[in-house]
Parts: structure tokens; C-alpha cells; sequence
């Protein structure tokens, strides 16, 4: 037993009963010729990334199905070819590991299928902090220095205390201007 | 001789330093590439829909393999376009 996965677009411009149809005889096809219908799946209208047949939308259908041979498959892609109604078509060998792909992709084990639960996809990777101890070692080089400079005109500023509350803000320049007043 | 714990260096030398590209799918145990997701793929084609090099994704030539024929088969079914401008 191998097994195949068929992708094919329908075109859009049908009625919903005939592009319904449409995925219908192909499926039947396939069970006719031997073949067992693993699942069937429509993934609905699609915007194409580039126009076919000047249609720039199609819907998407995906069977996937097990035969003993492939030798059906040729059959059934010159059908393909042959109907105006597929735009494209993809037959595809599964291995075992795009079997269990697809089952759990049904079973809702892998990633975003329809809708809902969007915000399990990867977290991203933590970001290192090495902006932190810049930003702690700045603030430490700065504090120290701030008192220093401001017992020292405090004692020599007594009367005014107008003047005190400017060294706290801007520790460096006023200092001199205060030691500067205080002797004239 | 001085070990490099005592060398002092100018500046830090860890800063600039690459981090190790990895294979995504060895890492995460990813076995199979669906060519029918092409969100996923999105990430390894350029904004031009070209095939990025192994040099820049990382991936192991096993995968990058895999990658490439499922961005063929999504191109195939017009999930990913062939030639592309400002894509992304």
C-alpha cells in the first residue's frame, strides 16, 4: 500500500453545487480504481500568488488516499488535464512522516489550522538584557558624585536656601557660582 | 603566562560576536516540510520569492533539500509566487 496525497484548484467562476461535483467525481475516481480514501479536505478559496487561466483565485481541495499501485494515478491526471474545470493539480507520494504529518494535522496536534489558538506559534527567543548593567552602572557613577558636590556649598550657602535646592538639580556648575557670591 | 581570565581587554570581546546558526528541523525534530503551508515557507525565500541559501537559514543539506522541493511544489499550486517584488 502506497499512499498519495492529490492537491488540486478548481476553478472559482463555477456554482457552488458544480465545483462540489467536480471534487466529487475525482474522489470517486479514485475509489473506483481501487483506491481508499484516507480523507478528504476542501481548503476553500484561495487568493493565487499569481493568475491561471486569468482567474487570480481558486479553491483548493486535498484528498489523500492509499492504492497497492500507482498506476492509476496516471489515469487520473490526463483526466485532469483534460477537464476545463481544474486549474492545477499536484500528486504527491506521502513517506511515513508525511502520513503522521497529516494525521496529526487532523487531530489538531500541529500548528494553526483553522482559526483558533494563533498564539502557540514559537515563542520568541528571549532577549538577552546586556543594556541593563550599562543603564545600572550609569546611575551609580552619577549618584555618588551628586552628593559630594552639594555638602560642600551647603555650609558656605546658609542664607540662601533658594540657591541649595538648585545645587541638588544641577550638582556641577552652580557650586562655583555660589562659592564665587559668597566671597565678594 | 597570564590565562585570559587576567587579560584585560579594551572593550568587551564577546560584543559583535555571531550567534551559531542552527537547523531548525534537527533541532525541533521537524521530519516533515508541508507544501501546502506556504506561512512557513515565507521564511525561507527572499522578498524577491527566491530560495535562500543554506549560508543564511542554516538548515542542514537533508532539510534544505526538503525545503526547496516544497517551495517548488507550493510555487506549483500558486501558494508562493515564482517571481515576486516586495514580497513579505
Amino acid at each position: 500500500m502506497r499512499q498519495y496525497e492529490v492537491t488540486f484548484i478548481v476553478d472559482p467562476v463555477l456554482s457552488g453545487d458544480e465545483i462540489k461535483k467536480t471534487a466529487k467525481t475525482y474522489n470517486d475516481m479514485i475509489s473506483k480504481s481501487g483506491g481508499k480514501i484516507v480523507n478528504e479536505d476542501n481548503l476553500g478559496l484561495k487568493q493565487l500568488a499569481y493568475p491561471i487561466n486569468k482567474r487570480s483565485s481558486g479553491i483548493y481541495y486535498c484528498t489523500e488516499f492509499q492504492v497497492e499501485s500507482g498506476e492509476m494515478i496516471a489515469g487520473m491526471e490526463l483526466a485532469f488535464r483534460r477537464d476545463e474545470r481544474i486549474m492545477r493539480f499536484l500528486t504527491v507520494h506521502l513517506d511515513k512522516y508525511g502520513i503522521k504529518y497529516n494525521e496529526d494535522k487532523r487531530n489538531g496536534l500541529i500548528g494553526t489550522k483553522k482559526k483558533n489558538d494563533k498564539d502557540e506559534v514559537k515563542p520568541d527567543p528571549s532577549k538577552k538584557p546586556p543594556y541593563k548593567d550599562k543603564k545600572k552602572a550609569a546611575p551609580r557613577a552619577a549618584t555618588p558624585a551628586a552628593p559630594a558636590t552639594t555638602p560642600a556649598p551647603a555650609p558656605v550657602a546658609a542664607a540662601a536656601p533658594v540657591v541649595a535646592t538648585e545645587t541638588v538639580t544641577a550638582p556641577e556648575p552652580t557650586p562655583v557660582a555660589n562659592v564665587k557670591s559668597e566671597e565678594e | 603566562m597570564a590565562t585570559r581570565d587576567e587579560i584585560k581587554f579594551l572593550s568587551n570581546p564577546n560584543i559583535g560576536g555571531q550567534r551559531k546558526k542552527y537547523c531548525r528541523f534537527k533541532k525541533f525534530g521537524i521530519k516533515h516540510i508541508d507544501y501546502k503551508d506556504p506561512d512557513f515557507l515565507l521564511q525561507f525565500i527572499n522578498d524577491q520569492g527566491k530560495i535562500l541559501p543554506r549560508r543564511i537559514t542554516g538548515n542542514s543539506l537533508k532539510y534544505q533539500k526538503k525545503v526547496a522541493i516544497a517551495i517548488k511544489r507550493a510555487r506549483h499550486l500558486s501558494l508562493l509566487p515564482y517571481v515576486a517584488d516586495l514580497l513579505k
